[in-house]
């Protein structure tokens, strides 16, 4: 489990997130919504322990992560994977190394293993037979596949996604959140996707949080939130511009 | 006056801050260079690529360097009636001073510049994110492997440098300008100690870390975007050249 408590961080003399408050519960899978800069990705960096607060903790299983040192640190994120918005795969590695590489430098397991295992999830991802190409020679689409393996290829416990359909046509944007349910169903991580897919969101997550102005304001299942009647909610859902108010 | 003062101060702050910054990270750098697990493959991908790499520009420059020395140095000495003096003086000059501190120049254009391009882009499309939230240490896989690498490879390409110097000097002063071959070289013999190679080789080795390390903080804590990476690519060849100086100046001074 996941808990976010009064998590507040400021860029300069800009409060980017004021005070957010959010409890992920295992297994599921939260979606993060919320209009473009407003906080979502370095909300999520939090999550991950890639920024540290200015006041607030986050709690993953009990711990606080915000007052861990690296070491310790370290020792959580061996339980996290992450899908980054733009894949962030390593340009210099082949698909076949980028998903092997987590599996190659934190385990010991055999070759032969790590083989076996990126070819299944190569194949799980709808890959196979793309192992030898770089990243520069596939897709976007094919790019948030691989970052998506590479995430899965150590069985994490939590899978955070930063936007993993940004930038895409509507056909692999829909092949992407199917990969995300499949892969979610058949490995059970708790999963945090941050999105401004409307309304192709409220087929993914179990729940949704919407961020809006450094805080939550809005947490609850996909009808919830489609029913809802908080003006900030609404507006978001049928594409209208939020005005910068507090709730 | 007060505004200016305040200024001044802030200014001066900012400045020990970051340089404090920078010392910081070469200290962590230093400290992950004897902590294992060690990453001999990518040691040795960075050396080639530093090494391999830049030896084209070496062979070019030093050659050059050394004919321009011959031609200059010959007509000078030849005033004083000491043109027999030109091998050691060529070979002196080399080895003590242009060799170190041109190769290291060259480096500093040629791979330094790529160095802080790769590790920028690194940042800004979140693979030393993706590093650090698969809780492996980015220092490990991009900083050791370059500091270490440019250690060991800087001393060699000036050796080289010096080497191509010599007979780029050799090629005018006994070619083209008649002097004999014996006087050349056994001048050289006389005249350069071990100790003049060993400066030559301290100096090479500082300069590797100043250029790996500027080269690397730069890329590193790059700024956003295209223009961040482009902005930190060009602070690092201006501030990498500029310490490889004035550091030859202070190091130059001690070691004579």
């Amino acid at each position: 489990m996941i808990e976010v408590i009064d998590l507040e961080k400021s860029f300069d003399s800009q409060k980017v997130l004021d005070g957010v408050n959010l409890t992920i519960f295992d297994k599921e899978l939260m979606a993060i919504i919320g209009k473009s800069g407003g906080g979502k990705s370095v909300f999520l960096k939090h999550l991950i322990g890639l920024l540290k607060p200015d006041k607030g903790s986050v709690l993953v299983d009990g711990v606080d992560i915000t007052r861990l040192g690296t070491k310790e640190l370290d020792r959580i994120r061996e339980k996290l994977g992450v899908v980054f918005q733009g894949g962030a795969l390593f340009d210099s590695l082949t698909v076949y190394e980028n998903v092997a590489f987590p599996l190659k430098e934190k385990t010991k397991v055999s070759k032969k293993e790590i083989q076996d295992r990126v070819m299944q999830a190569l194949e799980d991802v709808g890959l196979w037979g793309m192992e030898k190409k770089y990243p520069a020679e596939i897709s976007g689409g094919m790019k948030k596949r691989v970052a998506l393996a590479r995430a899965l290829i150590t069985e994490p416990q939590i899978v955070f996604f930063d936007e993993p359909t940004t930038g895409l046509d509507p056909i692999i944007l829909n092949s992407i959140h199917r990969l995300i349910v499949d892969t979610h169903n058949k490995y059970g991580f708790t999963g945090v996707i941050i999105s401004h897919d409307i309304p192709e969101i409220f087929d993914v997550a179990d729940r949704i949080a919407m961020l809006h102005n450094g805080v939550i304001v809005e947490v609850g299942t996909p009808d919830e939130i489609k029913n809802s009647f908080n003006p900030i909610v609404r507006q978001f859902i049928i594409g209208m511009e939020v005005p910068s108010f507090k709730p | 006056m007060e505004r200016l003062l305040r200024i001044l101060g802030s200014w001066a702050l900012s400045m020990i801050r970051r340089m404090g910054h920078m010392f910081t990270f070469l200290m962590n750098s230093f400290y992950f260079v004897f902590v294992p697990p060690f990453k001999f493959n990518l040691l040795l991908r960075q050396m080639r690529f530093f090494g391999n790499k830049s030896m084209a520009i070496i062979l070019l420059t030093g050659s050059f360097t050394g004919m321009v020395l011959a031609l200059q140095l010959y007509y000078t000495l030849r005033k004083f009636g000491s043109d027999a003096l030109l091998g050691p003086a060529i070979a002196l000059s080399l080895i003590r001073e242009l060799g170190p501190v041109l190769s290291a120049l060259m480096v500093t254009g040629r791979a330094g510049s790529a160095l802080t391009a790769e590790i920028g882009i690194m940042r800004i499309s979140e693979q030393i994110d993706a590093l650090t939230a698969m809780a492996l240490n980015p220092m490990r896989y991009l900083i050791v492997p370059n500091i270490v690498a440019a250690i060991m490879v800087f001393p060699l390409l000036a050796a080289i440098f010096d080497v191509i110097g010599i007979y780029g000097g050799y090629a005018i002063a006994v070619k083209l300008l008649g002097m004999s071959e014996g006087t050349y070289f056994s001048q050289m013999e006389v005249f350069v100690d071990m100790e003049d190679i060993m400066q030559g080789i301290y100096k090479s080795v500082s300069f590797g870390v100043i250029v790996s390390w500027v080269c690397c903080y730069k890329g590193f804590y790059t700024g956003y975007g295209a223009e961040g990476v482009s902005k930190a690519t060009t602070e690092a060849v201006v501030m990498s050249s500029v310490l490889i100086l004035i550091w030859d100046y202070f190091i130059g001074s001690v070691l004579l």
